[in-house]
């Protein structure tokens, strides 16, 4: 069976300077199956989400490869039924729940958005599906807090209420960058758990951004790392966090605080492993001016 | 919130205070007789003692002020000059005419002002923003004296297909019950008089609208650029809201407030702009009656014409300070 | 000790500034014009082909050159009293740009001044020029005008101080509020330690300083000034009625736009172009003096 989600020789520069955001990428998504994408800030791991979703900014220009969602090449799309098909299919979790909900309409209302849009549902039975979503997500009194504006929530309330939302049309395929970063240690432990038993029951496909491999360790079944827009190394979990083959990915697990002993102490990234994969970016950049 | 209305009427009344302070001592360093001032022509020797006495002129300046202010408060504006009427009538009989002219030009400026907004923030990545920035620009630099005798002589004069002068064709019948025709004639369903009426307000509307339709477009552009970069539109974007429905429902919401704020102060110069507009269409309002009074010194009507205007700014302040409350959910729902 | 080279004033040198200001085309645009209108108003005797007074009943409602019945000679035409327009064109130009100029500069001045105070010395002088400030922009800018003029009478002072009155505190909010970030900066603390007098460091070291601010300021309110004598003269509250001006001849004409719309059209042109010279001018200023005040 051909992946959900296929990411193929994908580039992208910076449109000021020109300079790579985006070297060759290759990713590869199947139904049902939660993908982390890896790597230190400034990777371009929100870029691909940006790319995928089609809300990349003007700034960053792509120059080549595809992107395809079953036999759609989102890259390539009218504009018109791009829209379409991602606010249909797709869905994203965004890092920050304190910005990503509108400060001037009620939760009620952006909840239940797509399910009017793409699901046909009128005002009545979005409501009355939109209960029960923010009952699924442990919204205690979802009656009330559906009439409430987003500042009376706190930012895991927050978060929930956005999880919810994600899942309202059943998306094929769903986007979650960093969607833990901004909340604190016990909320996010919480959200994770949420967001992985609702990925479960809908056998929703999940794209993880994220620079914690001990998040990835907990949830994620395939893995690629990247440094400044380059596959550094790809594969199942089992696979990365078990055998890695490249050096950085060797270098962040032993930086990464023990997924399975946290208590472990830390080891900085050896400046040495950074050198390296800065001159394999280098060489690569090198053999595409050939 | 009850706190914050307070607060606000309390800061109304003490502007309030200071425009009777202002026009109080504006007229008595003005030459002349403040009594002869304030009667009219005809008045006997006896009149005056009378008057003099009544207003407590043979007091000091402070006890002075304060009797002033007791006639004002109990509605006693004194007597126009020229027109030989009570100035509070005056007032009354013109006002709802400058509150129609002035109530459609806002209607107008929003209207035109939120659809330029509207169409810059939807092309703000296209070259033709350039057009919304002419136009734009072009409402910004214009005034309304200029507006107003640019349209007498383009669609007065030239292509003539509004009436110049007046508010409604004299031929019409007007037994008008109150002083707001226009209201009046679409709420009797006197379709053929309301559209007169609109006729005759088309281009004194239009020259007060177009500039606050420039400031409006661009506070309001500048605030919807600003709210369609936020994280919660692009996480809208991806349910697959369409451009125009993004700048409608998500961002316009939270481009109002701010926008709101500016618009009222504005509004206030838009009253101001009455004056000029009323006079070169004939326009009978507030407006046109205070150049007449300048014109022939008419002072109790000046001083009434000026404390009206004065309660009307004061007023549109207050409501605008409400109105920016209750367009934040924040502030409403505390 | 204090490093006495911290107290020279980096005053912002006049030739750059000049330099970037000619090269931006809406400082271009906008300068011609109104140069333009400053030759025609300082030449008026000499540049007017007529006598902008004299009257000739014979010529009366002349249309300009080129249409049907039109006069050689007179080039825009006659109005109803056989008088020149475009003569008297140039002639308004004279009162329009004397009004404004006189008008924009005790504005200036005044606000200026009461800005420096309440910037440099802040304290209660301060909170007094505020408050003052706050009463005066609550007070309807027409209405006040209005008040002036009835009161002072009609006439050019009239307008004149009419329009001072009501906008020195434009010029008075903006310079209070750059004087009060100039005196943070090092080389006034240096001039306050070297025992400068507190005049000599407004005059000396703030003032240059706040002077292109103000300049750009001047500018709208030149625009603004045209505009405010064309409306006094057009409803007859300004120069007597024997001077030609923009605002008078537009009202005249107002009355006979039937018979001869040439009288209204020209002044009603010319203040259009002026309206929108002073505002391209003012902007290209704020434009390209920008970068030069940011050093
Ligand atoms: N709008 C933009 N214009 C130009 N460069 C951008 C833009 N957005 C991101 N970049 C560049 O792309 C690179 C990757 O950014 P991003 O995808 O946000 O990284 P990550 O999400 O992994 O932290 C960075 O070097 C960043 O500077
Ligand atoms: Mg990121």
């Amino acid at each position: 069976m051909s992946p959900l989600l296929s990411i193929d020789n994908l580039s992208a520069v910076s449109r000021r300077d020109g300079k790579p955001i985006l070297r060759n990428v290759s990713l590869h998504v199947d139904s049902g199956t939660i993908h982390g994408l890896v790597g230190e800030s400034g990777a371009g791991k929100s870029t691909i989400s940006k790319i995928i979703l089609g809300i990349v900014s003007g700034g960053v220009v792509v120059t080549s490869g595809s992107v395809m969602l079953g036999a759609n090449d989102l890259v390539r799309m009218p504009e018109r039924e791009k829209r379409v098909l991602i606010g249909s299919q797709m869905a994203l979790i965004p890092q920050d729940p304190l910005t990503a909900l509108n400060p001037g309409r009620r939760i009620g209302d952006q909840l239940t958005d797509s399910l009017r849009m793409w699901k046909g549902m009128g005002h009545k039975a979005a409501w009355a599906r939109g209960l029960e979503l923010l009952d699924h997500v442990a919204i205690r009194d979802p009656q009330r807090v559906m009439g409430l504006f987003p500042h009376h929530l706190s930012g895991g309330m927050r978060q929930r209420v956005l999880i919810a939302a994600a899942f309202a049309i059943e998306p094929k395929l769903l986007i979650a960058d960093e969607p833990t970063t901004a909340l604190d240690a016990t909320v996010q432990k919480q959200v994770l758990q949420l967001l992985k038993r609702l990925q479960a029951e809908h056998g929703t496909a999940v794209v993880f951004v994220t620079h914690d491999l001990g998040v990835v360790a907990q949830i994620c079944d395939a893995v690629t790392l990247l440094f400044q827009g380059k596959v550094m190394e790809q594969g199942t979990a089992e696979t990365i966090f078990n055998t890695p083959s490249h050096a950085y990915t060797r270098a962040l697990l032993a930086a990464s605080p023990r997924y399975d002993d946290p208590a472990a102490g830390l080891n900085p990234i050896d400046d040495a492993v950074i050198a390296a994969c800065r001159a394999e970016v280098a060489q690569f950049d090198g053999a595409q001016h050939a | 919130m009850i706190e914050l209305v307070a607060k606000r009427a309390g800061m109304a009344a003490i502007t309030l205070f200071g425009v009777a302070v202002v026009v109080f001592v504006l007229l008595r360093v003005a030459p002349g007789d403040p009594i002869a001032m304030m009667i009219g022509p005809g008045a006997t020797a006896e009149d005056i003692v009378r008057l003099r006495a009544s207003y407590g002129l043979d007091q000091s300046l402070f006890n002075q002020f304060w009797i002033w202010l007791g006639s004002l408060v109990q509605g006693d504006f004194g007597t126009s000059i020229s027109r030989r009427v009570g100035v509070g009538q005056l007032l009354l009989e013109r006002l709802p005419a400058t509150i129609e002219l002035a109530i459609m030009a806002l209607l107008v400026a929003i209207v035109l002002g939120g659809f330029i907004a509207i169409i810059g923030t939807l092309w703000r990545r296209h070259w033709s923003v350039g057009a919304v920035d002419g136009v734009n620009g072009l409402l910004l630099a214009i005034p309304e004296f200029v507006w107003a005798l640019a349209l007498v002589l383009v669609l007065g004069v030239a292509l003539p297909v509004l009436p110049l002068s007046g508010r409604i064709n004299p031929s019409l019948p007007t037994d008008f019950k109150t002083g707001f025709y226009l209201l009046e004639a679409l709420l009797t369903l006197r379709f053929d008089l309301a559209l007169d009426l609109a006729r005759h307000m088309a281009m004194p509307v239009l020259a007060l609208a177009l500039p606050l339709a420039g400031i409006i477009a661009r506070v309001l552009r500048e605030a919807l650029g600003e709210a369609m970069m936020q994280d919660y539109v692009t996480l809208a974007r991806v349910k697959g809201m369409s451009e125009l429905r993004l700048i409608l429902s998500e961002a316009m919401r939270n481009a109002v407030g701010p926008t709101l704020a500016l618009t009222g102060v504005q509004f206030t110069f838009l009253i101001g702009g009455t004056v000029i507009v009323e006079k070169i269409f004939s326009y009978p309002g507030l407006g046109n009656m205070a150049i007449d009074a300048v014109i022939n010194r008419d002072f109790p009507l000046i001083q009434g014409l000026v404390l009206m205007f004065g309660v009307i700014f004061i007023l549109i302040n207050l409501i605008v300070d409400f109105a920016v409350v209750a367009f934040n959910p924040r502030l409403r729902h505390g | 000790m204090v490093d006495t080279s911290l107290a020279q004033t980096p005053h912002r040198s006049w030739q750059p500034a000049l330099r970037a200001a000619l090269g931006d085309p809406k400082v271009l645009v906008g300068g011609g014009f109104i140069a333009f209108l400053i030759v025609l108003a300082l030449g008026a005797d000499l540049l007017a082909p007529h006598d902008p007074l004299a009257q000739d009943l014979m010529l009366g409602s002349l249309p300009p050159v080129g249409m049907a019945g039109a006069e050689p000679g007179y080039w825009l035409g006659t109005d109803d009293l056989g008088r020149d327009v475009l003569s008297r064109f140039i002639h308004g130009t004279r009162t329009a740009l004397t009004v404004a100029f006189i008008a924009a500069t005790i504005a200036a001045v005044v606000g200026t001044f009461v800005g420096l105070l309440a910037g440099y010395f802040g304290g209660w002088v301060d909170a007094v020029v505020s408050r003052l400030i706050e009463i005066w922009m609550a007070f309807p800018a027409v209405l006040l005008s209005i008040l002036i003029v009835a009161i002072l009478g009609s006439g050019v002072h009239s307008v004149i101080f009419a329009i001072a009155i009501i906008d020195w505190t434009r010029f008075a909010r903006v310079v209070r509020a750059e004087t009060m970030a100039q005196r943070q900066t090092d080389y006034v603390t240096a001039g306050q330690v070297l025992g400068f007098s507190r005049l000599g460091i407004l005059a000396g070291e703030i003032l240059p300083n706040v002077l292109w601010v103000v300049l750009g300021l001047f500018t709208l309110e030149l625009g603004l000034a045209v505009v405010i004598e064309a409306i006094l003269s057009f409803v007859g509250l300004s120069v007597s009625s024997d001077t030609p001006t923009w605002g008078g001849m537009i009202a005249q004409g107002r009355g006979i736009i039937y018979q001869a719309w040439w009288v209204f059209a020209l002044p009603l042109a010319g203040l259009l172009a002026t309206v929108l010279a002073f505002n391209q001018l003012g902007a290209g200023l704020r434009r390209s003096l920008d970068p030069v005040m940011q050093r």
